[in-house]
């Protein structure tokens, strides 16, 4: 067994008491940033990104970033669920579907319950997604050792039909967004020929848009707007945590062990193929209804209705680093971030990865194992503290979001004219949110625009403009071919619908 | 949310305006590539051979967004923004830009100050004791992570150099 081999070096390079520390940090700060509103993994991770600059040079750097950045993801992932049980706000996207009975279970005096069982099955969907990756990701990177260009650019083509199809926002609002990302991506220096494209004789605009200011503006500033409209005022329940709550809660959980395995499956499945967490914890919500036996007291208070999306959520996020991994493709925004981490510090992401990088790969690997171990003893011993902050007034914090946004579009490049983009992409984010324009493809397309581009030009310029290259052997002609069917899935799936009304 | 609030406009519009700027923008993509050739050369597809297409693609999907905000029906058209809600967006969106205006002249520190104690006593209504203690404190803070522990140079401003912190 390579792989166990492989994970125990991992562990002795994760395990320096620097990495743990980093681990605690990144924790604490996910936590803190999952529970701020306008402050989520993907922008979270983006402003803290450029500290990581000066961390990465040094020897072995670039381990102990990564491990500090994916905490801070697995952080945010604890985090959401805190404000969606006790304040009915999902601090988070994917938390949405922890409301529908966590906010109940609280309301019924029962929050010490739900957050046990949320922090404890956001656990064990991240340890089954871990395992996944354990043995999943180096039969994969093998595989994709020998992937051409015309393989690459369908993977990405794969990945990118699939939001079109499964994305539950109008079709043409995801094509139209998506393509924005690549429109942005283009923007600077043509990657292949050096040629300036779309600069319009603007200095600015040389190097092109960076996607972390995107995503600072887009999640960051949009999402604080959203939040305003709701008004200013936060009103929270709750929550006594105590050893007595968390092992009575542990004795209940095994129960649902059925629920579990199910929301794990459909998790890692979510994560992998890009649907991301947040369709992962509705579809395990509403699957979890359908099957269990108490499914018409779903949404009064059922731990088993927590238990569902939290398993998915945490399971979908930690797959999504899968593909990001072994294939350079993300699976999540959030994954998106890592993968320009990765980028900025000179690694190159993608199946070579794990032949030259075997350290920083395994040593991440093993972080995930006990970095969601250090996750659940903060979450569980420190709930109160981190319920505390939202009681902070918004006139307090927002300003400061605000400011901790500039900061971190500043520090990207040093320049003003980014924290300016920031606002602007802003004010975009909050317009698409309100309309249904998903963010998520945008921000995907401007990391993978310049890589999906340049694999699309070499697979053209080895087929000398023959589009019948991306059909040309089994492998790529089924990639391209599930690309296809996905991308038209909504057409596809609204003629089923017919033809079943037609013959009823 | 206040109730029976008068919408500031509807959904309609704001896909009218979002989708046509969409629109603008792939004919924009398009323009820029066509100038610099988006066919095939000897040596390869040209530079503006893939965002053309790209262009493309947006201005379809606008046009579909576009032609379907156009036809759907006036009467359910709902609210996109009520005027309350606006006001509100507006009076952070507003001190924002201001805030990041003036970052460039007075640096990062002194404009967060500034920014968090207008909105802490506009919006909030703190005493003048707690706005400062926190809008000053939370400055310093972010001084010392950034300028002291991290090393990472934020803009700086006049008060800086007089105090002779740059």
């Amino acid at each position: 067994m390579d792989e166990i081999q492989s994970l125990l070096q991992g562990f002795a390079i994760a395990l320096t008491l620097k990495n743990v520390m980093l681990m605690f940090t990144g924790i604490i700060l996910g936590v803190i940033i999952g529970v701020l509103p306008g402050l989520g993994g993907a922008n979270g991770v983006a402003i803290l990104l450029p500290l990581t600059f000066s961390m990465a040079q040094a020897p072995g750097g670039t381990t102990s970033a990564i491990i500090l950045l994916s905490c801070i993801y697995w952080g945010a992932l604890f985090g959401g669920a805190i404000t969606s049980i006790l304040f009915n706000i999902p601090g988070e996207p994917w938390s949405v579907a922890t409301t529908f009975d966590g906010y109940p279970l609280a309301q019924q005096g029962r929050a010490g319950a739900a957050l046990t069982a949320s922090f404890t099955s956001s656990f064990v969907g991240a340890l089954v997604a871990v395992i996944v990756i354990t043995f999943l990701s180096p039969i994969v990177a093998s595989f994709a050792l020998e992937f051409g260009p015309p393989e690459f650019f369908s993977v990405y083509l794969l990945t990118f039909c699939a939001f079109v199809g499964m994305s539950k926002e109008p079709p043409f609002k995801t094509l139209a967004t998506m393509m924005l990302g690549f429109a942005l991506a283009a923007v600077g220096t043509d990657p292949v020929t050096g040629t300036l494209r779309l600069t319009f004789g603007s200095t600015h605009l040389l190097t092109g848009f960076d996607f972390l200011i995107a995503v600072i503006g887009l999640f960051g500033i949009g999402e604080i707007l959203l939040t305003l409209e709701e008004g200013l005022a936060f009103k929270g329940a709750q929550a006594k945590m105590n050893m007595k709550v968390v092992l009575e809660t542990w004795k209940e959980l095994p129960k649902y062990w059925l629920t579990s395995i199910r929301s794990s499956v459909v998790g890692c499945f979510m994560g992998i193929v890009p649907g991301g967490a947040t369709p992962a914890s509705f579809m395990s919500y509403g699957v979890a209804r359908r099957f269990s036996k108490d499914g018409d007291k779903f949404g009064t208070g059922m731990v088993e209705g927590v238990v569902a999306p939290e398993t998915a959520a945490h399971a979908a996020g930690t797959a999504a680093l899968l593909p990001m991994l072994t294939l350079g493709v993300p699976g999540s925004p959030t994954a998106a971030v890592l993968l320009g981490g990765l980028l900025i510090w000179g690694l190159q992401p993608g199946p070579l990865l794990f032949v030259e990088q075997k350290d920083f790969v395994w040593g991440l690997i093993a972080s995930m194992y006990l970095g969601n171990i250090v996750g659940l003893i903060v979450v569980l011993t420190c709930v109160p503290l981190f319920a505390a902050i939202l009681r902070v007034p918004f006139s307090v914090i927002a300003p400061i979001i605000m400011v901790i946004c500039a900061i971190g579009a500043y520090t990207v490049h040093n320049s003003m004219f980014d924290v300016w983009m920031m606002l602007v992409f802003g004010v975009l984010g909050y317009a698409f949110k309100k309309l249904q324009y998903p963010l998520a493809p945008l921000v995907l397309a401007i990391v993978l625009g310049d890589r999906a581009e340049s694999s699309f030009r070499q697979a053209m310029l080895v087929s000398q403009g023959d589009m019948t290259v991306f059909f040309s052997n089994a492998l790529v002609g089924s990639l391209t071919g599930l690309a296809l069917f996905l991308l038209f899935w909504p057409v596809i799936a609204l003629l089923i619908a017919r033809l079943g009304r037609a013959s009823a | 949310m206040q109730q029976g609030d008068k919408p500031a406009f509807g959904v309609r519009a704001a896909e009218i305006v979002v989708a046509a700027g969409f629109l603008a923008l792939g004919a924009l993509v398009m323009f820029d590539s066509a100038r610099l050739g988006f066919g095939w050369k000897e040596d390869g597809p040209q530079a503006g051979y893939f965002p053309f297409y790209i262009g493309a693609i947006i201005c379809g999907s606008a046009l579909v967004n576009l032609v379907a905000a156009l036809v759907a029906a006036k009467g359910k058209d709902r609210t996109f923004v009520e005027a309350g809600q606006l006001k509100l967006v507006l009076s952070v969106l507003v001190p924002t830009a201001v805030y990041v205006g003036l970052i460039g002249w007075i640096g990062i520190y002194v404009a967060s100050a500034l920014f968090v104690a207008l909105f802490m006593r506009w919006l909030g209504k703190y005493t003048w004791w707690k706005v400062a203690a926190v809008s000053v404190s939370n400055s310093v803070v972010f001084f010392l992570i950034f300028e002291v522990w991290f090393r990472i140079p934020l803009p700086k401003g006049p008060l800086e150099a007089l105090l002779g912190l740059n």
